[in-house]
């Protein structure tokens, strides 16, 4: 058990994505029940709830935008192509036959180019996307003062609201998946979890 | 040890001066500070005017003007006294004198019943003088004994000597005394509004929904406000009255409020009987939110759950067109339900009637346009509106109001296409509750309204719209988010509103649900792949 091992997250991180992670599932779970889609905690507590996770996660964006930029972490989501297509492949065929893991995650770029591709979806897109439409969302009352209410019909803030929610819902599925397709099934998740990364 | 000291002289004199009151007894208390205090400078009791034989209600009056001369004045510029309203904005004359309904229909020909609900005394026919100030009836809103009564069919008069009442019943309704009556004057109270107004349309809680007996005593459930052990208000609280006229009317009701709370000396503050006269329009002092709501939606909508909430029914639907069918011995019959509430009346036909019954809810700016007598009407299944209440999302003065939509089907001229006036009570041959001739008894009605009838006689479905305002409920009881926020929603159907959960586009759930599940299906053939792979090595 002489494994080679890197320390690819450091402790806000692992931070960071867990209370994340957290925070994103119990907006999807209380989300889902204001859209009508199903009874649990009650209409009224269900807005509450996903009001408080999501300025709880506005805080938690607001640390880690300031953590990424002081660290220079964010470089680690700047886009590649280079390697996309072994990535893929190996995920198509290289996986099921043991193939050799095309990415070698380093301190410097830990995700593998097709990470780097989705996480930045996620932030650029799907994040931006349920921010504004949230915010819309939880600010209805102030349109008025504000003089969007020409503008914004709450029909269409809600739709993309939506919109951006069932993609990131199909997002977690994958990522749920994806967690176990590194080297060895639990090395992704021993490394969001520890920080240390075993690698071949 | 002063104090002590004190304290045994004050004993010592108050029990030296215990006989003395005792010998004194009750001329000496006459003189003393009453133990409450009174509310009114004046003890009408002591009032020569008030201390002889009054024999009739006019005898009274008379004696009141003795001393309120402008009062019958004041009285006689009211919709109370005159039955009549004029709408400023579209000029409809509307009033009692002159607009039908889907309960007991108008007062044509019915004078002498319906006007036992005047505020004066003598309305038998529509020849009566609205200019005879005696003939004003301070009593029916001033008498606080409770024993004042003025019986269906008098005109508006109390009974002089002992009557039947209600006629055939069984019942002697012994006359009230009239000078007791008047030495005992006061305030409005719940009592003496809700003599006429807890009853309207013919019998308790029929008409309106939001009031009926149960509101002259309520506990805090039924209204915060008027809870008789707690806030007490009487009407006139909020209906708070300068010059005998009563202000909150049905016939312009103020559908939305922006004015702030109303300040002494700020002129031109509007209907002091909104809930925003008191309240403001931002009530909701630790939820923004809900002030939010109160942009869009009355008051009355979420802080009145139920109507007929008391536990007395309201009438929600009223079928004149089964009325005529008598009993097997050839008699008038009733039919009454489990509860004893009468569902069927040969005089009148079926009823629905209904308790805790959730309002309806509409759009509404205040604007209310009446069918009047006259105006043309075409049978269909869409009910024909009495009276047509207008607003929309859109028009920026309408919001969202709680309604009693009183669903009837009722006489009308199928030739002139009209509705039309039947003269139903009375113990003659032509009113129809007696004679059960519906021919003979509109030709009665429509000849005193001046109004054409054909002689024939078919039925159409009605409805009219009674804005919910009255029996609200401490906030713990008011309508919780989930009864509109929820696929079932008590607002389903209204334009205009987005709410999650019930304005849902059905096609976004399904390419969203089936893009998820695509996914999982996915990830899950891979990883079955993936594991079938790795044990076959």
């Amino acid at each position: 058990m002489s494994a080679n091992r890197i320390y690819v997250f450091q402790r806000f991180e692992r931070f960071w994505h867990w209370s994340q992670a957290a925070l994103i599932i119990t907006m999807l779970i209380t989300g889902f029940e204001v859209h009508g889609t199903y009874k649990l905690f009650g209409f009224e507590k269900a807005v509450n709830i996903h009001t408080i996770a999501a300025w709880t996660l506005i805080g938690l964006w607001v640390f880690a935008i300031f953590w990424h930029l002081t660290t220079g972490e964010w470089k680690q989501y700047v886009p590649t192509l280079k390697k996309v297509d072994a990535m893929i492949k190996y995920y198509a065929l290289g996986i099921f036959t043991n193939a050799a893991h095309p990415f070698r995650a380093t301190r410097l770029s830990k995700h593998n180019p097709l990470q780097r591709l989705a996480y930045l979806f996620v932030m650029l897109c799907i994040g931006p996307l349920i921010w504004f439409t949230g915010w819309f969302y939880l600010f209805y009352d102030a349109w008025n003062a504000w003089g969007v209410d020409k503008y914004l019909s709450l029909e269409w803030v809600a739709f993309f609201h939506t919109v951006a929610a069932f993609l990131m819902l199909t997002f977690l599925i994958a990522h749920l998946y994806l967690t176990t397709a590194g080297h060895t099934p639990t090395s992704h998740i021993k490394a969001m979890i520890t920080g240390w990364e075993e690698v071949e | 040890m002063n104090r002590q000291l004190a304290r045994w002289a004050f004993c010592a004199i108050l029990v030296a001066g215990l006989p003395g009151v005792g010998v004194l007894g009750s001329a000496a208390l006459a003189d003393e500070a009453p133990p409450v205090k009174l509310n009114s400078t004046a003890d009408h009791s002591k009032f020569k005017e008030l201390q002889k034989k009054l024999e009739s209600g006019p005898d009274v009056t008379r004696a009141c003007l003795s001393c309120h001369t402008e009062a019958a004045k004041q009285v006689h510029r009211t919709k109370h006294w005159k039955w009549e309203f004029l709408n400023p904005q579209n000029n409809q004359k509307l009033g009692k004198q002159h607009v039908l309904n889907n309960f007991c229909i108008s007062i044509s020909q019915n004078y002498p019943f319906c006007t036992g609900c005047h505020v004066g005394y003598g309305w038998k026919d529509k020849n009566f003088d609205f200019t005879v100030e005696e003939n004003v009836d301070c009593l029916a809103c001033h008498d606080t004994t409770g024993n004042y009564k003025k019986p269906a069919g008098l005109a508006g008069h109390p009974a002089y000597k002992p009557i039947e009442s209600p006629p055939g019943s069984g019942k002697i309704l012994q006359p009230p005394d009239l000078t007791k009556i008047a030495q005992k004057v006061g305030k409005t109270t719940r009592d003496t509004c809700g003599s006429c107004h807890f009853y309207g349309g013919g019998g308790d809680g029929v008409k309106h929904g939001d009031l009926d007996s149960s509101m002259a005593a309520p506990d805090k459930e039924l209204d915060v406000h008027m809870d008789a052990t707690g806030l007490d208000f009487t009407c006139g609280t909020c209906h708070s009255t300068s010059s005998h006229d009563v202000p909150g009317s049905r016939y312009k009701p103020t559908a939305i409020d922006k004015h702030d709370a109303h300040i002494r000396g700020k002129v031109g503050q509007g209907n002091p009987a909104t809930c925003q006269a008191c309240h403001g329009n931002t009530p909701h002092k630790e939820h923004p939110r809900l002030n939010a709501h109160a942009e869009k939606i009355a008051c009355q909508t979420c802080h009145v759950p139920t109507f007929a909430r008391g536990g007395v029914a309201t009438k929600m639907s009223w079928d004149w067109s089964t009325a005529g069918r008598k009993g097997p011995d050839g008699k008038h019959m009733t039919k009454k339900d489990a509860k004893g509430h009468v569902i069927y009346d040969t005089r009148k036909g079926d009823f629905v009637l209904g308790e805790n019954v959730k309002p309806e809810y509409r759009w509404f700016n205040g604007d209310i346009t009446y069918t009047l007598l006259g105006d043309k009407v075409e049978k269909s299944d869409i009910a024909t509106p009495i009276n047509r209440i207008a607003g929309s999302p859109a028009d920026g003065r309408s919001m969202i109001w709680p309604m009693k939509i009183m669903r009837g089907v009722q006489p009308f001229d199928p030739v002139n296409k009209t509705l039309v006036m039947p003269h139903t009570a009375g113990n003659d041959d032509i009113g129809y509750w007696k004679n059960l001739e519906w021919e003979k008894a509109i030709a009665d009605g429509m000849k005193n309204m001046d109004a054409p009838f054909s002689g024939k006689v078919d039925f159409i479905k009605t409805e009219m719209y009674w804005p919910i305002t009255h029996m609200v409920a401490p906030k713990e009881n008011a309508v919780a988010c989930a009864e509109c926020h929820t696929a079932d929603s008590r607002l389903k159907g209204i334009s205009g509103i987005y709410m999650p959960s019930h304005s849902n586009k059905g096609w976004l759930d399904l390419l969203g649900w089936l893009a998820a599940a695509a996914t999982l299906a996915g990830v899950l053939v891979h990883g079955a792949i993936r594991i079938v792979m790795s044990r076959r090595k």
